[in-house]
This record gives structure tokens, sequence and C-alpha cells, in this order.
């Protein structure tokens, strides 16, 4: 069961959360971030060929012309292969564990799975964000050593960084299934 | 069966519109809540014939690790017999997990009947029944608990697609290693996904046979269609006994004699110690020893260290037999030896213009003449010296080089070991002039933080090691204050040459250091695993990933487990080989506080630190 809604995120940006309850034990949210901007493409492009421009001017040499080149095309291959990402997925399974996903631009998938017996909980958290207070969903992991402690957090949709109203759907939704997880572990 | 607290609170939450929605989660809630059953099954035996499901159940995790099926017809006291086996073979408590039916059409009466008869034959809580239409996608699955006479409960069963082969060949490394954890403990502890790893890597006893062995038992598993194996792998087993022993005891002999006394006796230890070929080649024979040593690898670590060790090796030599290759063509040892005395001859001169320009008004300061001509004077006769020597050793250059060239054969690492000490050869004047400049500064230095404290009218207490006050006669004073007059107005022109002769020697420094880090990069790069990552990701493992496949309403959950590659940054962090010892001992504030104060500097610690 699937359905789609759109957010924004704390800069303004639109986003689009798509849920999907697979089962009553497993879901998944999908937050797709904004498109590469043209304008801010041709920016950058613009940018830096100027300035080889200015470069070769002063010194007569046609090598900066081409790295200039050069350097774009790998600066831009570079972002989309390591910096842009497209979309951010969690998926929560009851009893297996919780995995996010990033899909970089250039179609590179990053994944992080964590058991759920290292999970403690899901909450959300404050945050001082440059000059900004926001808020982010983060994923408390159990220590070890220590049965109350935390010994990690990890914070999710890191890139996306969606708004207060998309966290709390997120949350409401996983808490419901960590319930559900609390509920077996204590019932043997 | 206590009602769920979450169903009040999504009673209250949910409007009428999404109450379809959630009428599933109810009738869900409603039930006792109890975990859901995690049945892991191999990719390879989807489309097996119908049989009975071998493997291992996990009660913590409640999770059910299926390695293989067997096929009908069979003997059930035959398949006892080889399960005992497999266990006993692989200390993992393989069992009769269930059923597993795949036909063309809905099953028939009998074979149900048949099906639940073998639930007797071969008990097991709980059973599962896998099933699967051929052709179709969507499997059914039940797993049932006998509770008491007569009563039975279902679970709720999630089924998990693993690949088995990658699963049994892939090693997990997990993020962070408990330090009260021991080396061998069982790993079904940790967690769930690395008991299915453990359980499928342990059970290498059941996969022996394939569909051509004419066993008592018909398996499905990964190498049921044939075993793998390569008779490359058989035969290098087989030879790298002997061949093993061979240059072991080789090797022996050849450290049997660089410990042998003569090269215990004082200069020639001390030369061994100062220069890094010595120490490059001590270093490779360590590694060759690691290599050849009959002893086999206890641990997947171990291995790894040893095939890095080998790649490590084997890049050495071949980059060093292409230096080789490129020195010896062209004559170009020639064209180097002929260079490199004028290149010394030029950096001697610059040196004696650098030295008339220090003995003259340096960037305008003004210098005491007669300790500068002084000073000037003395490092201008070394520099002759050192002319004279060059010279001399000029008709034997190339002979050298010649020689030195062949050394590349050993590897790249002690060719550019070699060089770096023939750098530090070659500008042994200035590391001399360093050492003067160093110790004049530094007496000079001395002197007057003793002058001072007199002047101030304390003293240092050796016995206490602190500064106190003392009562100085008016001579003491006296003279006190006249020598740190003379010093304190001396000090600039010793700074100078201190200042310049260091820079001279952190410049040859710096040159070392970098043939050194690229000796270092070549020595512990693990360059094996680096290529294991790129054409074998799925050996190394960061961990899993899933993926939900088709899923209809109804039916149990299938997903699609996948082995997560270790990203390139923790295989090198992980599998580094150790470093020659080449690392700078002091911090940058340490090393700067010590210039100040003209101590000399080792910027890499030696073995044995020279005290001067």
């Amino acid at each position: 069961m699937e359905d789609e809604r759109s957010f924004s995120d704390i800069c303004g940006g639109r986003l689009a959360l798509q849920r999907r309850y697979y089962s009553p034990s497993c879901r998944e949210f999908c937050l797709s971030c904004p498109q590469l901007s043209l304008r801010s493409l041709t920016a950058v492009t613009c940018t830096v060929w100027l300035a080889a421009y200015g470069l070769f001017s002063l010194c007569e040499n046609s090598m900066i012309l081409s790295a200039a080149i050069f350097i774009t095309l790998v600066g831009l291959l570079g972002y989309l292969h390591f910096v842009k990402i497209d979309q951010e997925t969690l998926l929560i399974i009851d009893s297996l564990g919780i995995q996010m996903t990033s899909s970089y631009a250039s179609g590179k998938e990053s994944t992080t799975f964590i058991e759920m017996g290292k999970v403690k909980d899901i909450v959300i958290n404050e945050a001082i964000y440059m000059q900004k207070v926001i808020y982010y969903l983060c994923i408390l992991l159990k220590d070890p050593v220590e049965p109350h402690g935390i010994s990690q957090v990890v914070p999710v949709f890191q890139s996306a960084k969606p708004r207060l109203d998309c966290l709390i759907e997120v949350y409401r939704s996983c808490q419901e299934i960590l319930a559900q997880q609390k509920a077996t572990s204590t019932n043997p | 069966m206590g009602v769920c607290p979450v169903v009040g609170s999504v009673l209250s939450h949910c409007p009428p519109s999404s109450f379809s929605r959630h009428k599933e989660l109810l009738l869900f809630f409603l039930k006792p809540p109890s975990m859901v059953l995690k049945a892991f099954f191999p990719t390879c035996c989807a489309s097996a014939d119908s049989g009975l499901l071998v493997g291992r159940w996990v009660p913590e995790q409640s999770c059910a690790v299926v390695l293989a099926v067997v096929h009908f017809p069979f003997i059930p006291i035959q398949v006892k017999q080889l399960l005992a086996q497999v266990q006993q073979a692989s200390q993992v408590g393989v069992a009769v997990l269930g059923t597993w039916c795949c036909c063309r059409q809905e099953p028939e009466e009998s074979l149900g009947r048949f099906l639940e008869g073998l639930a007797a034959v071969f008990p097991h809580e709980p059973w599962l029944r896998l099933c699967r239409e051929r052709g179709g996608t969507f499997w059914s699955c039940e797993a049932t608990r006998r509770q008491g006479p007569g009563a039975s409960s279902e679970d709720q069963v999630t089924l998990i697609f693993y690949d088995q082969r990658q699963v049994l060949l892939s090693q997990l490394h997990p993020p962070a290693v408990l330090p009260d954890r021991q080396v061998g403990a069982d790993p079904t502890g940790t967690g769930g996904l690395a008991a299915v790893f453990h359980t499928v890597a342990c059970s290498e006893a059941l996969f022996r046979s394939d569909r051509f062995d004419e066993g008592p038992v018909r398996l499905s598993h990964w190498q049921s269609e044939g075993v793998e194996a390569s008779i490359l792998a058989e035969l290098a087993k087989r030879a790298s006994g002997p061949v093993c022993l061979l240059l072991a005891s080789l090797l022996s002999l050849v450290s049997a004699v660089g410990a042998c006394r003569v090269f215990q006796l004082r200069p020639l230890s001390f030369l061994g110690s100062k220069l890094s070929t010595c120490e490059q080649l001590r270093h490779r024979l360590e590694h060759l020893r690691l290599i050849f040593s009959t002893k086999k690898a206890e641990n997947p670590a171990q291995l790894m260290r040893k095939a890095n060790t080998v790649a490590s090796v084997l890049l050495d030599v071949a980059l060093g037999l292409l230096l080789l290759s490129w020195l010896h063509g062209r004559s170009r040892i020639g064209h180097l030896a002929d260079t490199l005395i004028p290149v010394a001859d030029h950096v001697a001169e610059e040196l004696q213009h650098l030295l008339q320009w220090l003995m003259g008004a340096p960037a305008g300061l003004k210098m005491n003449r007669a300790l500068d001509q002084v000073l000037g004077r003395f490092f201008l006769y070394h520099i002759h010296l050192w002319i004279s020597y060059i010279h001399l050793m000029s008709p034997f250059v190339e002979h050298i080089l010649w020689h030195v060239g062949l050394s590349a054969c050993l590897g790249l690492t002690v060719a550019l070991s070699l060089l770096a000490d023939i750098v530090a050869l070659l500008t042994f004047h200035i590391y001399c002039f360093y050492v003067y400049g160093a110790r004049l500064y530094r007496l000079k230095i001395h002197g007057l933080s003793s002058l001072w404290r007199l002047f101030r009218g304390k003293k240092w207490n050796a016995l206490r090691r602190r500064v106190d006050s003392c009562s100085y006669d008016l001579d003491q004073l006296f003279i006190g204050t006249l020598l740190f007059t003379i010093l304190l107005f001396l000090l600039p022109t010793t700074a100078l040459y201190y200042l310049v002769f260091t820079l001279l020697r952190l410049l040859v420094v710096a040159v070392q250091g970098l043939i050194h880090l690229l000796v270092d990069l070549i020595n512990s790069l693990p360059l094996y695993s680096l290529g294991l990552r790129l054409c074998r990701p799925y050996r190394l493992a960061a961990g899993v990933k899933f993926r939900v496949l088709e899923h209809e309403a109804g039916r149990p959950l299938r997903l699609l487990m996948q082995i997560n590659p270790l990203p390139y940054s923790r295989v090198v962090h992980t599998y580094r080989l150790p470093s020659c010892g080449g690392h700078p001992q002091h911090s940058w504030g340490s090393l700067c506080r010590r210039l100040f104060s003209g101590e000399l500097i080792y910027p890499w610690g030696q073995r044995s630190d020279r005290q001067d």
C-alpha cells in the first residue's frame, strides 16, 4: 500500500515523502530531495570558465582552457557521484532491523543496516545547525556494556533535512513497529 | 495474552477515511504477540524438487537457516545419520526443519498427508511448510508449533532469500570489536546475522556431495550442480609444501649469516642501524619469512596478511625490474654518473656563494665582523675538503652506480632506500654544518640563560632542580655581566648561521622524508585486499542489505538479502601491513621547541637513538 505527500525541508525546498506499507511489520519511507538545478550548474560553469579565460589572457597558455574544461567535467562527475543525494529511504522491518539507503544522482547507492537487537529507540532530536535550530530523526543504539546507556546516535535523512511535520509522520509509523518489537521481546 | 496498548492509541488516532487501512493492523494486534519467524532460504533451492528442509534453528533470534533440501525418495535413518555426521564435523546443530513443496499445480491430498506424516518422523519445533507453485511468483509458508496435545499455533513467517555461495565465502567485518570478546568465541551471541553467516560457513560438510555422487541421500544446495574446484589451486597447494620448506631453510641460512658475530661489532652495527637500506632489507626478510613459513594460517586475518605480503613483494620486485630495465637501457647510468659530479660541484659552489653572502652583510643585517670571518672561513675550508673528496671519488662513480642499480632487482623499495642513503651521504657536509651551527648556538643559549640568571641574582640549583636566589661577589657579577654582554651581542651572527644551516638540513630531511613515505606506501598497502574488494566485493562484507520483493496481501513477506561490501577506506585501514617504523616521533610543537633551543633533531627515530 503506497501513498505520497509533499513536505518542505529546512531551507524551503520541496520534498516528496513516499510511504509503502508492505505488511504490518515492514514499512518503507522514501524522501526525494530537490533535483540539481540548471541555474546553479550554469552559474558554476560560467564562473570557472570566465576565471580560466582571465588566466589565459594573462598567461597566453592554452593548457589553462583545456584544464578548465577537464576540471569542470571531473568536478561535475565527482559531485554527482559523491555529493548529490537524490533519494533517502528508511526501511524498517520488525524483528530484523532498520535499513537506511542513500541514492546518489549518478545511481550509486550506499546502504547501512542496523540490527533490531542494537536499536534502543527512535527519537526526534533538536540541534543547532548554523544559525537555525532544526529537528532531526535519529536512531539510538544500545550500549553493549551498560544496559541503560546509549553507545551511538545515528541521524536519519541527513541530506534531505525535512521539517518537523514530515518527521512526526515517520516517527509515528516507526514507533508502532518498535512497540510491536518491544512487546514480542518481553513476551517470549 | 495482554491487549497491546498500541491498539488504543491507533484507534484514537485513526480518522474514519483510513479505517480500512488500520483494519489489517487491528486484526494483527488482536492476536497474541509473538516474534516473527524469519526463514533464511537459499536462492539456489528456489526451483528444486519437493523434499525436506535441512538447516539450523536459532531459538534466540527465532530464525531458521535452511541449508539444503533433501529430495524424495529417502530413508529417514540415512537422513538422520547424515545429519549426525554433519553435526559432528561442523559443531553446528543441523536438523530437519520442515518440508518444501514445489509442484505444478495445487498439491494433492495424498502429498499433503504424506508431508504431515513426516512431521512425526522428524520432530522439530516449529515445523515449517514452504510451498511454491512452479512458474508462480508467490510462496506460501506456514510454521506450526505444537502446544500441548492436539493444540497447535501458527507463527507469522518472513522469508529471506540469500545467495548461499556468497554468504559462505564472505567474511563479516563488525564495526567495533568489544575489548572483552575472545577470538574464536561463538559469534551467535552478538547478532542474528552473524549467526546466519557462521552457520553457513561451518556447514561445509553438508555441501561436499553433488548430484553426480551416488550417495544414499540426494541433496540440493549451491554446489549440487557440481563441486567447485580449480586444478591450478590444487597443484599450487601440493607444490607449496616442499617449496616452502626449501625456501624457509634458505631464508634461515641468510638470517643466520646476518646475525653472525662480525656484524655485531661496533662500526658495522652502527652503520647497519643508520642506513635505511639495511632496515628495509631486514623488513623484507621478515616478510619473506612470513610468506614461506610452513605453518598454516590459523584465521582469515592471518591468511589475508600473508596474501597482502605476497602481493606487496611481487609488486615491489616487478617495479624494481622495470626500473632496472629502464636504468640499464641506453646507457642511462653513464649519463647519470656524468651529471652527478657536476651537480655535487654545483651544490658546493652554491654553498660557497651562500657563505660569502653571510660573511658580507646578509639581508642588510650588520654582523660581528671577526666572528663572521672565523665561522665563514671554517665552513669554507670544510667545503673545500668535501670537493676534493668528491673529485677523488669521481672515477669510481659509474661502477658504484651500476652495482647500485643492480640492487633494484631486489625491489623498488630497496632502490629507493639506497637513493635516500646516497642523498644522505652526498649531503653529509650540510649535516656537519648543521651540527656545528647547532652546537655553537646551543652553547651560546645555555651560556646566555645561565648568565641572565646571574644578572638577576639567581642560580640554578642542580640538586633541587630549580632556580634559587644567590648572593654573588662583586667581581663575579662584573665578569658575569661582561660575558653576558659579549654573548648577547654575538648572538645574531651565530643565530643567523644556525638558521641558514638548519633550513638547509630541513630541506634535505624533507627530501629523505618523501622517499621514505613512498617506501612506506609500497610496504604497507594491502594490494590483495584491495583487489579482492574490486573483483569479488562479496568476500569482504561490512554488513547486509535487504530488498523487499514483490508482495501480495495475505502472503508472507519476502526479502532478498545481499552482501554490503566494505568501503575501500576501511579495507585499507583494516588490512594495512605494519610499516618499517619510520614515523616521526615528535609532534610539531616539540620539534619547534627543540629547534629554538638548539637541540639536535632526528626527525624519525632510528632503532637505536644516537646520543650525541
